[in-house]
């Protein structure tokens, strides 16, 4: 008889995802454009393009360009908006059993507020992810993600008029990322998902413009997988919330650097424009590591990161161990 | 839509700078339409990273070509590609040439490799129905039917420093076969985009139905990333139009010349 196949359900909060694998807002559309080229029903969830009020045309072109490792974009969070989102897309999104998560921006804090609670009740929407952290439009976005005190309101405020769980997506665009994850923590935000793109720029030197339109953008992709790593492990030693890692992971072993430090969940973006089933390969790939490394549940390695103690020998830092040494 | 890997038949210089690849995949050659394109992986690892989109310039039993000129790292990468050799390729993807109503007299305007896909087109219709009107820096650069998709086409040329056919921009002739008295006639363009602007104001103005092939960077060819966006006539009710599903191929009244 075959050995049994490894656990790869994760719990982000209250939601149960079969798998740690969801497709990232902003890189996988409303997920039908993907439909034709993968089994949807096999993610851990689904991210939909980030959503707001009232439909956003976007920056002027170009909005991205290819750099050492990645691209910048400065999409300018176009999208269609919530009425044609719940009259054109939802409904069919429905005929899924993947959990489908609706990305939330606002230009301001009511804004934020408004959406969740034209979204409340609503079914087919497994969870809001909150975007405090776009850094491609001028108002709102990222303005609230860098200041603990407003990503915390910002929190409060979608909290207050959702009936759905709540994961707060970060910058990593601040000093120090742990204090933002502590005060949407506070907030009582059920999750957290980092890292949003890092500023960045590009210039062409024969006209000695910038290469976007907006000047500045988003950088994404493999170049910026450290940052997100480090920034993920620093915010899981620091939060007892679930964390939901990104930023660079374009395979398996990019997504088990995640889990090992700390994320219980991972999320694939730029690399779907690469490899349109990057996403279902990296569950094949955690899957096929399980097996291979005889861990039966994937939870086993969600911070299993082994450090070198003063003493020189290796220990795993249990979630037990960090508790304390974090209240010490 | 497809993706799949395919195998190259054929990567060959056809002129200095221009190469065509001709890639094994019948699922993408049967169900591909001219102005369609195709997002391929150059190669595997971080460099080039992104696909790059190419129009898909003509197929042939289970093979389609794509045309490309040799600019940056990536197409310089792709000359050193060899037949046998597979590549990752997603296709065909966008909005080809339609025919609203259907044309008696089919004018195909291209600049440079911008005739790629009318080279598609003029082969899906036949020689009969097509007048193709080329345009070229020199006479080293033309990219010729014959050689191409090996048949030949009547066509008329222009050059711009005169080495063959017409001295001047392809729009001189354009204009010449404007001037004859035709019915339902319908004119198709790919091009650098100072030749698209300079088409649809002539066509606009006679109004000639024109569809331009428009090229903008993206990411994906999918409609997910947003990146391909292009500004959208204000008779349109909208500001942008994505290149990689709305398009490539627009009708020359949907496009924004003046921020073109």
């Amino acid at each position: 008889m075959a050995p049994a196949l490894p656990d790869l359900k994760t719990q982000i909060g209250p939601l149960v995802l079969q798998n740690p694998v969801i497709a990232a807002s902003g890189t996988f559309g409303y997920g039908l454009e993907f439909e034709s080229l993968l089994d949807l029903n096999r993610l851990g969830a689904l991210v939909v393009k980030g959503l707001s009020l009232k439909p956003m045309a976007g920056n002027p072109p170009p909005r991205i360009v290819e750099t050492s490792g990645g691209m910048l974009n400065a999409i300018g969070l176009a999208n269609i908006g919530l009425e044609a989102f719940l009259r054109d897309k939802l409904p069919r999104l429905r005929n899924f059993t993947v959990p489908i998560i609706v990305n939330i921006y606002g230009h301001h804090t009511d804004e934020y507020a408004e959406l969740a609670s034209a979204l409340r009740g609503v079914e087919g929407i497994a969870a809001l992810e909150v975007n405090i952290s776009c850094p491609n439009v001028e108002c709102g976005g990222m303005a609230f993600g860098i200041d603990p005190v407003t990503s915390a309101r910002v929190t409060e405020k979608v909290l207050k008029n959702t009936d759905k769980p709540v994961i707060v997506k970060l910058s990593p665009n601040v000093t120090d990322i742990k204090t933002v994850a502590r005060a949407v923590e506070g907030a009582g935000a059920q999750a957290l998902s980092l890292i949003n793109t890092v500023t960045g720029m590009a210039v062409d030197v024969e006209t000695r413009k910038p290469k976007l339109a907006n000047v500045v953008g988003g950088l994404s992709g493999p170049a910026i997988k450290p940052i997100a790593l480090h920034m993920v492990h620093q915010v899981a030693r620091t939060v007892t919330l679930p964390v939901i890692g990104m930023g660079g992971i374009m395979d398996a072993r990019d997504a088990l650097e995640f889990l090992i430090v700390g994320a219980r969940a991972i999320q694939i973006g730029t690399a779907s424009f690469v490899n349109p089933r990057a996403t279902l390969e990296v569950v094949d790939g955690i899957r096929n590591y399980c097996v291979e490394n005889g861990i039966r549940e994937v939870g086993e390695l969600v911070g299993s990161l082994k450090t070198e103690t003063v003493l020189g020998k290796q220990a795993s830092v249990s979630r037990k161990q960090r508790k304390t040494s974090n209240e010490g | 839509m497809f993706e799949l890997l395919a195998e190259i038949a054929s990567n060959r210089r056809v002129t200095e700078d221009t190469w065509l690849m001709a890639l094994c995949s019948a699922k993408i050659a049967r169900t591909a339409n001219p102005g369609q394109f195709v997002m391929i992986r150059i190669r595997t690892g971080l460099d080039p990273f992104l696909r790059r989109p190419f129009s898909i310039c003509g197929v042939k039993e289970d093979r389609f070509q794509v045309l490309y000129r040799v600019v940056g790292k990536g197409t310089h990468l792709m000359t050193e590609l060899k037949e046998g050799e597979s590549l990752p390729v997603l296709g065909p993807l966008g909005k080809g040439f339609v025919d609203r109503e259907k044309p008696t007299d089919r004018i195909l305007v291209g600049g440079g490799i911008g005739i790629a896909p009318l080279l598609f087109l003029s082969q899906f219709h036949g020689e009969k129905e097509t007048r193709f009107l080329m345009g070229f820096r020199s006479a080293r650069d033309i990219l010729s039917p014959q050689t191409v998709m090996g048949e030949a086409r009547a066509c008329r040329v222009a050059t711009d420093d005169g080495t063959q056919g017409h001295h001047g921009p392809v729009t001189d002739l354009l204009e010449e076969t404007l001037r004859e008295n035709a019915k339902r006639r319908m004119v198709y363009a790919c091009g650098p985009k100072p030749m698209l602007r300079k088409v649809a104001e002539m066509t606009l103005a006679l109004e000639i139905p024109c569809q331009v092939s428009l090229e903008a960077r993206m990411a994906c060819g999918l409609g997910a990333c947003q990146g391909c966006a292009i500004k959208a006539s204000p008779q349109s009710g909208r500001s942008y139009w994505y290149v990689c599903k709305e398009g490539p191929v627009f009708n020359a009244e949907e496009i924004d010349w003046e921020m073109i």
